[in-house]
């Protein structure tokens, strides 16, 4: 067994961007209070003073314009990493990152590649309200050309951004805020890990829970419950939500005949709903049951706390909504 | 800093003295009630204070008349109060209760309240700029004579939507005014780092747009020039660009540790506090006296409590309600 060690989803984050820095000199970090605030959620406290202004780069407000230069460098052979502070505010940076670094290899006869790499905050859960509390996982995912991650894990917040930074293409990451003071324990020598593949996080006979980002510990946790009533859960935590892996939920479901996709999102064109379509093209005859969707309530998610939490599933709400599944 | 040098002060009564300073004195103590009800988190959220930048929202309010529209930012509150909101309902809407003014959806950053044309409250910086310019491009179609003022802050004449909302009005004749409230950070970004011309006053005329500074710890100044840019605003139906040279005394919001500023500067602004200041003033022109300063404070001081008080008892939204809102519940246009 390898060594392990407790570190926070922050720390994880902050020396994944550290050894980024360090390895490559292409790499640079800009963002809206990313240097001398040391970021909006204290990610790149000290990295200014350990790297300079030329690598952390404090931006303007200005999303459409830094994330835009942020791939107009990648395109001339930098490896930005932009921070988005919040995917809310990335909706002034949308016809950036959808226009011009999703579509230019294509538009280009392949010609023009963007290696950059985009980080959000994302999550809900801190009554921040309606414009600050956005789920658009399912609207990037929407989009070719772009690969999109949903950092979920302690694990792969210390390793996505560095397979993510070797990518020829535009990679946009997820970062749940809301995990950022969580601590976990990882392998000591944690690393690069692959961005390319879903992880069963929880092996189990009984049903297969589908799922991603703050879903991931929630549905662990919920499954965890459920093991005390004999009930034995498989949770597949999705991380790459474009280009999707199918074969690992699809072996699952293979096993277990029965399924139930859990997010944050709203439940309207979703990841669930894309999830279960490709069930029931793929493995309709597989299924002992439709397949069930736990999703977020579909309005502007209000600032009080009890209509917060009712807004998104918690892991109560999965707890019985597996227990109805298996023992109706 | 700039300052608008002026002559004569801005002539107030001893009766709108003392409304003067009661309102500044009341966001004062407003604010710093918030901060610390929101320690016993019983305010959760964001929570962005406006303390240090009294003089703004008192200053401009008083040239806004009751049919005028106002647009404002996250940091709001002193706006809200001063334009007469009811503390009350500020407090029950931080408390996320069904009495508050957005019946406890929207929190700190989202004040609202269309009876008196206040139009929020919003998260995005830069997001309400255009609206603005809708608002009173509406005003002019249908012929009225309001004006619509939006707040915001030096961070946000950065962002497109500045921009492109300064053009907008210019080129439509909309009678906004736009105020910034220069501040001199965005969050914990200086304007040395985020502006390249960092005297935003000079963006103004290059729209063809009529732009002013004023001194923002000043309140009388602040009047004067707030008056002077609504008459003209309402006499051409222009838009008009002030800047207000100002500064939060606070952190940027509950979770800033103020890394990026010396407490040494912060200590120097704050001897240009505007509420000693105008008290100091209204002493020195004999219209306030020391006691009826204490009992304006001790009236400020109960109103304060009342708020909370008013909070605290307000009431839950049942769950059952949670997808109100989504559409309009009533289907008339
Ligand atoms: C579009 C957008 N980007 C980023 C943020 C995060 N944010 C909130 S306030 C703020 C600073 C704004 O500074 P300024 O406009 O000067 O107003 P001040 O807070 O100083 O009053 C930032 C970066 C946001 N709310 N909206």
């Amino acid at each position: 067994m390898s060594k392990m060690k407790t570190i926070t989803y922050r720390e994880a984050l902050k020396s994944a961007i550290r050894e980024a820095l360090q390895k490559d000199e292409r790499v640079f970090l800009m963002g809206e209070d990313v240097g001398h605030y040391g970021g909006a959620f204290a990610v790149s406290k000290g990295l200014l003073k350990e790297f300079g202004p030329g690598r952390i780069m404090d931006v303007p407000l200005s999303e459409s314009g830094f994330t835009g230069a942020g791939i107009g460098a990648a395109l001339a052979g930098m490896r930005p990493i932009v921070e988005i502070m919040t995917v809310n505010f990335s909706l002034l940076a949308m016809d950036q990152i959808i226009n011009n670094a999703a579509t230019l290899l294509h538009m280009s006869g392949g010609q023009l590649n963007v290696p950059v790499v985009i980080r959000m905050g994302c999550g809900i859960g801190r009554q921040l309200a309606a414009q600050h509390s956005h789920s658009w996982e399912p609207f990037y995912a929407h989009v070719p050309g772009i690969n999109v991650l949903a950092v979920g894990t302690h694990e792969d917040a210390r390793g996505m951004l560095l397979t993510a930074l070797e990518s020829p293409d535009p990679v946009i990451l997820f970062e749940y805020t809301s995990m950022l003071n969580l601590e976990a324990e990882i392998i000591e020598d944690a690393g690069a890990v692959d961005i390319c593949k879903a992880k069963v996080r929880r092996e189990g006979i009984d049903l297969s829970l589908i799922t991603y980002g703050t879903g991931v510990y929630k549905s662990l946790e919920a499954a965890e419950v459920l093991s005390k009533d004999g009930m034995d859960i498989e949770v597949i935590d999705l991380r790459v939500l474009r280009p999707l892996d199918e074969e690992t939920f699809l072996t699952s479901i293979a096993k277990t005949h029965k399924a139930l996709v859990v997010e944050d999102a709203w439940k309207s064109v979703s990841i669930s709903s894309e999830i279960s379509a490709r069930i029931m093209e793929k493995a309709f005859f597989e299924l002992d049951l439709p397949v069930e969707r736990l999703c977020g309530v579909e309005v502007p998610i209000p600032y009080p706390k009890h209509l917060e939490d009712a807004s998104v599933p918690q892991v109560q709400d999965i707890v019985e909504k597996v227990r109805k599944i298996l023992k109706p | 800093m700039k300052k608008t040098q002026s002559k004569s002060k801005f002539p107030v009564s001893k009766a709108e003295g003392k409304r003067l300073l009661h309102q500044m004195q009341l966001i004062r103590r407003f604010e710093e009630k918030s901060a610390e009800v929101y320690t016993e988190t019983k305010i959760r959220g964001f929570l962005h204070l406006y303390v240090g930048e009294e003089a703004v929202a008192v200053g401009v309010m008083q040239a806004l008349k009751e049919e005028d529209y106002i647009l404002s930012t996250y940091r709001e509150h002193g706006h809200a109060l001063a334009r007469g909101m009811d503390p009350g309902a500020i407090m029950a809407e931080m408390y996320g209760k069904v009495e508050g003014c957005a019946m406890g959806r929207g929190g700190s950053m989202h004040l609202f309240d269309k009876n008196i044309h206040f139009y929020g409250g919003n998260a995005i910086v830069g997001g309400h700029l255009p609206m603005a310019v809708g608002m009173a491009l509406a005003s002019k179609k249908q012929g009225k004579k309001n004006v619509t003022c939006c707040f915001f802050g030096e961070g946000a004449a950065a962002e497109g939507e500045f921009h492109e909302s300064m053009n907008l009005a210019a080129l439509w004749d909309a009678p906004v005014l736009f105020l910034c409230e220069n501040n001199l950070y965005a969050m914990g970004t200086a304007l040395e780092y985020t502006h390249s011309e960092q005297q935003l006053e000079k963006k103004g005329p290059t729209y063809g747009i009529e732009t002013a500074t004023v001194n923002g710890m000043d309140l009388l100044e602040v009047m004067k020039a707030a008056q002077k840019a609504v008459d003209y605003i309402r006499e051409t139906g222009k838009p008009y660009f002030l800047v207000c040279y100002t500064y939060r005394f606070r952190a940027h919001s509950m979770f800033d540790a103020e890394l990026y500023r010396d407490k040494a500067e912060v200590e120097e602004w704050k001897k240009q506090d505007p509420i000693p200041q105008f008290k100091k003033y209204l002493l020195k022109e004999q219209l306030i006296t020391e006691k009826e300063i204490a009992s304006l404070e001790e009236a400020v001081e109960k109103e304060v409590a009342a708020a909370v008080d008013f909070a605290e008892n307000g009431t839950w939204e049942p769950i059952e309600d949670l997808c109100r809102f989504v559409y309009s519940e009533n289907q008339e246009p």
